[in-house]
Parts: structure tokens; sequence; C-alpha cells
């Protein structure tokens, strides 16, 4: 019993490190319909800046507000290079724009941050905690902690600012919002701005576990489950999809993996979310599209 | 519209045209040696590729200019960057096999498992000896059904029973691993699942339990595997992983309390890029390394003198000079040069094409004075392959991080190959039959 | 919030059809004796091995997801998975069946993957678009698993790698780098032949109906579902061929990661590129993915050789390629073959401008 609950409590807490990446998503996806595939490398573009500032020996808070300043930067060129000219297109084709860019950042960040692996120390202990028998990881509990704090942030952010509601309203009904006069390109830059600093928060935190490098920008593979079970267009369900994964996963390892030869997990939280398709084609918390002939 | 049609018309020629022209520039080479390097610079693996490359460059660098090439052959290269993919890497190896610009292509770098695989049967048609060292394919140490294929210095069952045989040295003696719990935490991929096989043969010798654990790729998350581990209190793990999983898996073992000094990584879960990110988790962390990391060796010292110092070193970061990876890269390059300096031996001091570069390999014998002499003492155990031994070497030395560096705990550790040696020519007598390959008489060619 | 459906107008569709039908017989000849003949007698080794096999059998695959992506207007970035399906199957085939011919394997190992494709395709009965895409994607990741995990797939061979059996034709070798060209090409053009009359046939048009507007489709009488299965199966048919000629004619080899979400993704860039819901457009859509990064290299080579970081020309071809695509995306909606086509037009009435 101990061994199940340890398992269970250490898998939601783990399956907060992917709501995080999940949120980014959600972000962009709720405003302007894009599955932007290339949250990983802004992910490893966030973290590599931050690294490398924080290696030339500035202080940890300057670094961190460089490193904000560049992803906002990066947000208004994207928006202003990429989606402006794409506006309109198909889901796809901006999907596969977004797979350009990907290119684009992660060779931009490995040329000019160099490809070797770096440690990220962010100062939280790594040992484990025991509540009874059962371990529980310092590190996730932090990590849950500022997963909480962002969505507050988020949340604040949308439900008690003028932009917050314009953004509401454009990803209620974009040509509604067009014709009262909402900027739809600022709507855009705001909420890629806000992905990229989202994706720098989750960078330093998987960062810090698992060292900055190119592989970073592989946690996005574990993301589309997440927002696959919680819904593209929802921020508490990427966190609820995000605990879900993660106990389920960790449940799935430990009791059904010895059983087929282990190793399951990269697929077990497609399989996940598959059957939460089936039965909820947009998600526990997601938009269903209406569609009329 | 003018603009646009010009713009247009410019792409097509681009797409369409440029193919075409590009690749007949050329300029005339005598008297030299073309190496094909199918790097990665780029993409996940960038962090050990850029180091590993910088060791041949180094090295070769070193043996053109200091030593005036092979017997005065120069040495030449290109890169082609295949970002550890394996059809690019094939890609490459179509594109110079047959050297460039008249000079012969001897032998080709795989550096890949993967793609030792994918080219195994070209290798072999187009007679281009493969070199991966301390990889490829295991039962290609059986130069009588592989000719063009060399897994030097220690195969991957090779580096599971250098792992058992530390293990052994480390509990006092084979007798006293009967009873004991050795769990392998492997990267699930061709490469992780190599050493079940001898891993199973071994522990039925010896008597130990051997359970496996499998980390999908690319293995960011691992706390349902260490949960297991922690339940089942091993003696010691094995850490078979490779890229990011090894540093995830090293802080995750930390978190669930297993004693680190207890993990012995294998060759690729071994260099600096993998303890770095798991910080101070990793210290005391131990690595088989055929490959050990030091710039204290006698190598080190000319190539700081001639190469480093001097500026012409392919390094970016010149604190990357005898890390683990830049080891691999010149230890490589020693290999390759002293093989082909055997094979001059008989076929003149000239360059040479695949078919006597073989030759050379399957003759080499770098012995301790040899070692000496090129300065890698220490870097490389004696090497002797023959026909029926691609592999040579057999050993191990094992290395620890102390938090800073990677330091050697213990001498060369010889893998147990008698043992081994059926089952790999169980595994080659089974691709011959497969392929319908006559394998040599290697006593007739000795 | 109303989601703009994938979906390109229908009157682009016959563009390349008519676009071939108008010096039909004669360009048709010139271009299949130029592929059969003329190729294999001047090609080296290399361009026959490292790029025109290799471009042939991404048009296939790009061919397959084209019938269901581009004219079934389904979604899918599995396609990987498929392949990795016929490929090991082929090899299955081949190795478990003793005399069967290597045509005979080769289309055994297609059906296995349309039947597999089929399977996936279920959910397209319930879901759609966007969220069908994902379970593509659950598709791709559990077949990866599945050619890794399970060693009856690559004969218990340690690496969980599959190597190619002779590869043999009426007693003739087709090892060769010839001999694996002209296999793959007959592969692609009889493909390509039969999804050129399939996509003109009641069932071609019935996709077409149902990717510019299923619900309509339903309305006039159209079994929507069935249709959608169908696609995902002759899909994955192609796919799987294509994937059984990468391993063997190409590669020579194969293991579960030679057909990753990269793969996948390569695909989707050909169609979109090349242009959906085109024939021609696969194999532009191919020659511009694969021989793109080659070029790049090349020139790369050829320009800087020596003065710049080995490294940095490798991150700046990577930018350099993304940008293009993007460009190409920017530029040319319906794809390559929209603006060769729109090229074309332009020379015939040159100098004038319209």
């Amino acid at each position: 019993m101990n061994f199940f609950l340890e398992t269970l409590i250490g898998g939601l807490l783990a399956g907060t490190m992917y709501s995080l990446v999940a949120i980014g998503f959600v972000l962009i996806y709720k405003a302007s319909g894009v599955f932007n595939f290339a949250q990983g490398a802004m992910l490893l573009f966030a973290a590599l800046t931050f690294v490398s500032l924080h290696q030339q020996g500035l202080p940890f808070a300057v670094a961190l507000a460089i490193t904000v300043v560049v992803m906002i930067i990066g947000a208004l060129l994207i928006e202003r290079l990429v989606l402006r000219p794409l506006v309109n297109r198909s889901q796809i084709t901006l999907f596969m724009a977004t797979l350009g860019l990907s290119f684009i950042i992660e060779g931009l960040a490995q040329g000019l941050m160099g490809a070797q692996v770096r440690a990220l120390d962010l100062g939280i202990e790594d040992v484990p905690l025991f509540v009874g028998d059962i371990m529980i990881s310092q590190f996730d509990l932090v990590a849950a902690g500022v997963s909480a704090a962002l969505v507050t942030l988020l949340a604040l952010l949308f439900n008690r600012t003028r932009i917050g509601l314009a953004l509401r309203a454009v990803a209620d009904d974009t040509r509604a919002a067009l014709s009262l006069g909402i900027n739809l390109n600022r709507i855009w830059q705001v909420v890629w701005a806000v992905a990229g600093v989202v994706g720098l928060v989750a960078g330093l935190l998987w960062g810090a576990r698992q060292g900055v490098q190119f592989s970073l920008s592989l946690v996005v593979l574990k993301a589309l489950p997440v927002l696959i079970i919680g819904g593209f267009t929802s921020i508490g369900g990427a966190i609820v999809g995000g605990l879900i994964v993660g106990a389920a996963e960790n449940l799935a390892e430990a009791y059904i993996g010895p059983l087929i030869g282990g190793g399951i997990t990269p697929w077990f939280a497609y399989f996940l979310a598959l059957i939460f398709l089936y039965i909820r084609p947009a998600g526990l918390f997601g938009d269903r599209a209406i569609e009329r002939v | 519209m003018r603009k646009t049609l010009r713009r247009h018309l410019l792409a097509s020629l681009f797409l369409l045209g440029a193919p075409t022209l590009l690749p007949a520039i050329a300029a005339a080479a005598d008297n030299q040696q073309f190496v094909p390097m199918a790097t990665y610079r780029v993409g996940a693996y960038a962090s050990s590729g850029i180091p590993w490359w910088a060791g041949e460059i180094d090295y070769f660098r070193y043996i053109n200019e200091v030593e005036g090439g092979i017997n005065g052959v120069k040495l030449t290269w290109q890169e082609c960057e295949t970002e550890w993919n394996v059809d690019r890497i094939v890609e490459c190896y179509e594109r110079y096999k047959n050297g460039q610009d008249g000079a012969p292509t001897a032998f080709f770098f795989t550096h890949s498992t993967p793609g030792s695989y994918a080219l195994m049967e070209k290798g072999a048609a187009d007679r281009i000896p493969l070199i991966d060292g301390a990889g490829g394919r295991t039962e290609s140490t059986d130069g009588s059904v592989f000719p063009y294929a060399f897994p030097l210095l220690l195969n991957y069952y090779g580096q599971a029973s250098v792992g058992i045989n530390y293990i052994a040295e480390r509990e006092g003696g084979f007798d006293k691993l009967k009873g004991k719990k050795i769990v392998t935490v492997y990267h699930d991929s061709a490469y992780g699942r190599e050493t079940q096989a001898p891993m199973q043969l071994l522990a039925q010798k010896y008597g130990f339990e051997n359970i496996q654990i499998p980390v999908a790729d690319p293995g960011n998350e691992q706390s349902a595997q260490w949960r297991q581990v922690r339940q089942l209190k091993p003696d010691w793990v094995f850490l078979r992983t490779w890229g990011v999983s090894t540093p995830v898996g090293i802080k995750t073992a930390a978190r669930f309390g297993i004693p680190v000094d207890h993990i012995i990584g294998d060759v690729w879960a071994g260099s600096e890029a993998d303890v770095i990110p798991a910080g101070t988790a990793a210290k005391g962390y131990q690595a088989l390394a055929p490959f050990p990391g030091g710039s204290d060796f006698a190598i080190h010292q000319r190539l700081r003198q001639h190469i480093l110092d001097t500026g012409k070193s392919d390094l970016k970061d010149p604190s990357y000079f005898g890390k683990v990876y830049y080891n691999i890269g010149l230890i490589n390059a020693a290999i390759a040069v002293e093989a082909l300096r055997t094979a001059q031996g008989k076929f003149g001091n000239r360059p040479l094409n695949g078919e006597e570069a073989r030759w050379g390999f399957e003759h080499l014998n770098i012995d301790a004075a040899r070692l000496k002499a090129i300065g890698f003492e220490g870097l490389l155990p004696p090497l002797k392959l023959s026909c029926s031994d691609h592999e040579g070497g057999g050993a191990a030395r094992v290395q620890q991080w102390d938090g800073e560096k990677w330091v050697l705990v213990t001498d060369w550790v010889q893998a147990d190959r008698a043992t081994l040696r059926p089952l790999i020519e169980a595994k080659s007598a089974a691709y011959a039959k497969e392929k319908g390959i006559t394998p040599r008489d290697c006593a007739s060619e000795q | 919030m109303t989601t703009t459906a994938a979906r390109l107008t229908a009157r682009f569709d016959d563009a390349p059809l008519t676009l071939v039908a108008r010096h039909r017989p004669l360009g048709l000849a010139l271009l299949l004796l130029l592929a059969f003949v003329v190729l294999p007698l001047l090609g080296s080794d290399y361009w026959l091995n490292a790029i025109l096999i290799p471009f042939l059998v991404l048009s296939l695959a790009g061919l397959g997801l084209n019938l269901l992506t581009g004219y079934t207007g389904q979604t899918s970035v599995g396609a990987a998975g498929f392949m990795a399906v016929g490929a090991f199957a082929t090899y299955g085939l081949l190795l478990r069946v003793p005399g069967l011919p290597l045509p005979l394997a080769l289309l055994g190992g297609g059906l296995i993957a349309g039947v597999v494709g089929l399977v996936f395709g279920l959910p397209s009965s319930r879901i759609k678009g966007f969220y069908l895409m994902v379970t593509t994607l659950a598709a791709q990741f559990f077949l990866e698993w599945v050619f890794a995990k399970f060693a009856w797939f690559y004969n218990y061979a340690s690496s969980g790698t599959i190597s190619a059996p002779r590869l043999e034709l009426f007693g003739h070798n087709l090892a060769t780098p010839v001999g694996r060209y002209l296999l793959t090409l007959s592969c692609v053009v009889v493909l390509t032949w039969v999804a050129v009359n399939l996509v003109r046939s009641q069932v071609g048009r019935n996709w077409m109906a149902i990717r510019d507007m299923d619900t309509a489709a339903a309305v006039i009488g159209i079994q929507v579902e069935r249709y959608k299965r169908l696609a995902f199966a002759v899909s994955a048919f192609y796919l799987g061929i294509a994937g059984a000629l990468w391993a063997f004619a190409y590669l020579g080899t194969a293991s579960a990661g030679s057909f990753d979400i990269n793969r996948s993704f390569q695909i989707l860039f050909i169609i979109i590129i090349g242009g959906m819901g085109s024939i021609a457009g696969n194999f532009i859509g191919a020659a511009f993915i694969s021989l793109t990064p080659i070029l790049l290299s090349h020139a790369g080579q050829w320009l800087f050789n020596g003065h710049v970081d080995a490294g940095q020309l490798q991150n700046l071809q990577k930018i350099l390629f993304g940008s293009l695509i993007i460009w190409f995306l920017i530029k040319e909606p319906e794809g390559l073959v929209r603006l060769l086509g729109n090229l074309r037009e332009r020379i015939r009435v040159w100098p004038l401008r319209f």
C-alpha cells in the first residue's frame, strides 16, 4: 500500500512538470489556434540564454530579467515575420511553420550559445523527504509550488486585466473581437511573449533536473498527451491533465510494465490520451467546436 | 509582379539546377589519404560529437604537420553533418566512399552503432573497413564472417563482462558474487539491450541475480524506474544509458537514496557531459573507460605544444582538451593511423584503398613499446587484432567522478573474452547462414 | 471558436493532372525513358544510392500521406509508424515464408500496414481535425515501441535491427545500386499510376468531398466513416511499401529508430511544401526536402571551407532550412507544384505579362 501511495504521489508531482510545459501550448493555441511545435525549442532557447548569462557572472535576477526581455523580443519577431504573413491559413500550415521555426530557434540557440551540456543549480536540494514511510521528492514539491504560482499569475492576468479580457474575446470569437477593434496582432504578441516566459520557467526547472542541453526541446513530446487529456484550450485542463498523466504513467510502469517488458512510458500516456479522446474528443476541459454546413 | 516573377525563377533555379553544378568543385591532390567524417555537431548529441571530432582532427593535424603525414602520406578529410541520423550517415558514406579528388578512402568511422548496422553490408561490398570503437555490431568481432567491420577495443559483450569483473574485484572475488543482486538500468534501444545476453550468461556462471530495467528514450523522467530499483535494494547498479538519460538517471537515483558509488556506468554513460548536469549527485559515480579522460598523457603534451598552443586545434573551447570525448577521438584516430602505417609496411608508402587498409587493421599490433612511442601509454591497452579477432584489447579502466574531473581508479580490467566468444560465434554463424556467407578461413590467412 | 478546416479549394486539384494531360504521351514517355534507361546508365553509385533512391522512396511516402491528408483531409503525423509496419512486415514475410518472391513480400508488407492503418483510422469516425492528428501521434509512438520491444519482429537479433534479406527477382540479384534503383523506381511508377487513377475514380471524388466538408458529404449520401477508414488503409498501404523500400532498398537495414517522429514530420513537410492534394507535388516536395540539406552542405563547404567553424556552419544550415520552409509556406500556400505551374504559365506568354 505504501508503495502504491508513494508511486501515486511521486507520479502526481512529476505530472506538474508536464503541466508546466503544457501551459505554454495552451496559451498560444487558445489565442491563435496555432499548435506551436516550437514551444520545446523556445524552452531550450530560454534556458540556454539564462544559463549562458548566469555563467558569464551575472547575478540570478539580472540574468532572469535579460532572458525575459530576450523572450519578449523573440515573440515580437515571430509575430511579425511568421504569424502575420500566415494569418487565416489552415491550422496545419501554421503547425508546419512552427516546425520550421523550431529549426531556426534550435540553430540559433546552439549557434549562439554552444552545444555543450551545462549544469543548472537553482539551489533546490534534491534530497528525499520522508512522510512516514512514504518518500517524496523535495524538488518535485518546489516544482509543484512554482506551477501553482504560475497558474495563479496567469489567471490574474486573464481575468483582471484589459489585455486578458481582449484575449478571452479573441479566443471566444476572433471575428467578433476584430470587429470590436481589438488589435489581434497585439494579442498574439502578448501571448507569444507570455508563452516564452512560461517556457523559461519550465526550461529552468527541467534544466535543473537534466542539465541544460538540446534534449530539453524533447520534453514537448511529454506535454502532448497532457494537452489531449486536458483539452487544448484550458490552463486548468493542462494542470489536471499533467497530474493524470504523471500518476498513470508511474503506476503503469510499476504495475503493468513488469508484465509486458517495461519501458512503456513513451506510449502509455498517448494510449491514455486515446481513451480520453474516444470519450471526450475535446479533452476534459476543452471547448467543443461546433460545425455548421 | 516582376519582382515576384524573378524571385520565383530564382527559387526554381536553386531547386532544380544547383545540385548538378555544385559537386563539380575540385582540386587535385596527390599522395593524400582521404578520411570521411560523419560528424554530429548539431542536434541532440552535439555535446559529445564536437569534442570527439576535434580529437580526431587534432591528431590528424599533428600527424600531418609534425610527423609529415604517415610516412609522407598526408591525411585530408571532409565532414558531413549527420546529427547522428542513420540515413544521413549512409548518405555521407555513399558520398565519400570513393575518396575525394583522387585521394582514396581507406576506412570509414561510423561512430554510431545504428550506423554500423546500416553500413554492414555496404562496407563489405565496397571493401571499406567500418571502424566503431567500443560500439558497433558485437558479433562482427568474428572477422571471418565480417571482414570489413571492426568493433575495436571493447565490444558490448566485453563491456558487460568488464563491469561484472570490476564488481567482483570490489566484492573481493568471483565467489562473492553468488546471491548478489545486480540491476542493469538500460536505455531501451538496440544499444541498451545488447548486453542482455552476456549478462544472462555471466549471471549463470557466477550465480548473481540479473535484473534488467528499461528506460524509454529519451529518458528525461525516470522516477518509475528508480522507485523500482529502490524496492529491489540491489547490491550494484549497472547503468547503460545514453544521452540525457544518464544525468537524469544519476540524479533520480540520488533522489531515491541509492548510493551513487554503487552505480557503475558503461562506456557511453561515462563522459563529462553525463555527470556535470547531475551536479553533486554524481560525485562518486564510476564508469568504464576504454577511453580514459585526462590531459596528462604523453600525447597530450605533444598536442598541447604543436596544436593547441599554436591555435591549430579544432576545439573552440580549449577547456575540453583531454576530456573523455576528446580522448575518444584521439584514440580512434591513432588506431586508424597505426593501421594505415601497418598496411603501408606491406603495400608501400602510398595512399591505400579499403582492402589494403583492412589488411592493416587485421595485422595491427600496438605493443607496449609502440604505445610509449606514440604517447598513448595509459590511454590504450596493448592492442593486437587478427582475422578472427576484430576487437583486440577487450579491456577498460574504471574512472570515478570526484565532482570536478574523472579520476582513474583502476588499471586495465580485462573482459572474460573466452567465456563470451562462443556467444559471439553463434551469432556470427547465424548471420552467415542468413546471408549465405562462407566464412573466411582465418587459419590460412595468418 | 470556429476552426478553419484544413482544406484547399477544389479547383486546383486537377491542375497538375491537366498540366500533365496536355503533353502527356510524349512527355511521359520521355520522363520514363530518362528514369529507366538514361539515369541508370549515367548515374554514379552516389547519385543512385544517396540521392535518387531516397528521393523516390520519400516521394512514395509523400504520395501515401497525401492520399490521406491532401485528398481526404485527415491530418496524420504517424506516417513513419506505418512505414515501420511495412518494413518489419516485409522482413517477416521474406524470413518466415520460404520462397516468397520479393514483389509479393512487398505487397504483403503493404497490405499488413494497410490493416494496421485501418485499425488506427477507426477513431476518425468520432474525432476530427486537430484531435485526430494527435491520435496518429499515439499510433506513431505505439508502433515505434512495439518494434523496439518485441524481439519476434526482428528475429531475435540482439540489436533490434533488421537487415535486408537477399534482394532477388526471378533469379536476378537486385542488391547492386542499379538493381535497387530500378526496384524502387518500378514500385513508385506502378503505385503512382494506381494513385492517379484512384483519385479520379469514385473513391477519390468521395474522399475529396469528405475533405471539403464531411457533413455535406454525408448529406449527399457518401458513407463518410467508411471512406475515411479506407483512406487510412490505402495511405498506410503506400506508406508501408515506402517503409520497406526505405529499409531495404536505401538503408539496407532498419530499426524502430529509423522510423521516428522526425520521419513523420519530414513526410508531412513533403506534402505541404510540394502541394496538398496533388500527385506531382509529392515528387517536388520530396526533391526539396531530400536535396536541400545536401545542397546546403555542399554550398557551405564550397563557400566557407575551412574559414568558418564547421559546427556554426551546421547551425546556419539549420536556420536556413527552417527559414526556407517558412518562406515557402508564406509565399506559396498551395505548394511548389503551384509555384511551378505559375512559372510555366508565365514562360508560355513571355515576354508579355499575362
